[in-house]
């Protein structure tokens, strides 16, 4: 039988594309892993008995994940400016404020593709980090906007900027890689 | 009281992160009432946010 510590340095990978894909730089997210592994290790005793190690592991990732947001977001000056929101969106609209092209009915059998969830994740990192980061927390670690602003350091606008400016990314680049073809 | 197809998607997307006030909710529901597209737009990000949750 394989050692505590072989099986959890076999879930690195999975944890490491996790991190990735929620701190956007990888040496942040090496980082973040490395003391979930750490942890792990020193806590070996409180995983007696779970069922799932990568879900225990997750949940301490969540928490390295959140320390080093916090550590970055005190670290950068708040440069990451609102881009003038009234003309972001300019393309899809026409000048009434009508869609220049109706969104379509996604088909909900995508959610059952394995290849949806790739397509997904590209598109994830497509979108600028603290976009991501925002979009991130709200939708995949569940915080609500007044956490996401604290960690991030930002206004409650700028954080519901933020996170619409990410939807809207993530459904125009979702309609034009997967829904599309 | 009728507002912009432009206006009710920063609307849908407010809606899901906070409760809207009474205006807005109401200027909203009016708007998705009589515009299919922004029904459909509203579906799209009831989606995303099934398929984030998803994420494996």
């Amino acid at each position: 039988m394989k050692s505590f510590a072989a099986r959890v340095e076999e879930e690195r990978p999975y944890l490491v594309r996790y991190a990735s894909l929620q701190l956007r730089d990888s040496h942040a997210a090496e980082d973040a892993v490395q003391e979930t592994l750490v942890a792990a290790l020193a806590g070996a005793a409180s995983f007696e008995g779970r069922a799932n190690l990568r879900t225990w592991l997750t949940g301490i990732l969540k928490h390295k994940i959140v320390d080093a947001i916090r550590r970055s977001s005190r670290e950068s000056t708040r440069t990451a400016d609102i881009a003038d929101e009234a003309s972001e969106f300019d393309a899809l609209f026409d000048s009434t404020g009508h869609w220049v092209e109706a969104p379509a009915d996604w088909p909900e059998n995508s959610l059952e593709q394995k290849q949806f969830f790739i397509a997904l994740e590209d598109c994830l990192s497509r979108l600028p980090a603290k976009t991501a980061r925002a979009f991130m927390m709200r939708e995949h670690m569940g915080f609500d906007t007044d956490e996401i602003c604290k960690e991030l350091a930002v206004t409650p606008t700028h954080c519901w900027v933020l996170l619409h400016r990410a939807r809207m990314a993530l459904r125009a680049c979702l309609e034009t890689s997967w829904f599309t073809k | 009281m009728m507002i912009s197809c432009k206006e009710a998607t920063r609307l849908v997307s407010q809606g899901l992160d906070r409760k809207l006030g009474p205006w807005n909710w109401l200027r909203l529901r009016l708007h998705l009432g009589i515009c299919d597209a922004c029904a459909a737009f509203t579906r799209q990000m009831k989606f995303l946010r099934r398929a984030i949750q998803r994420l494996p």
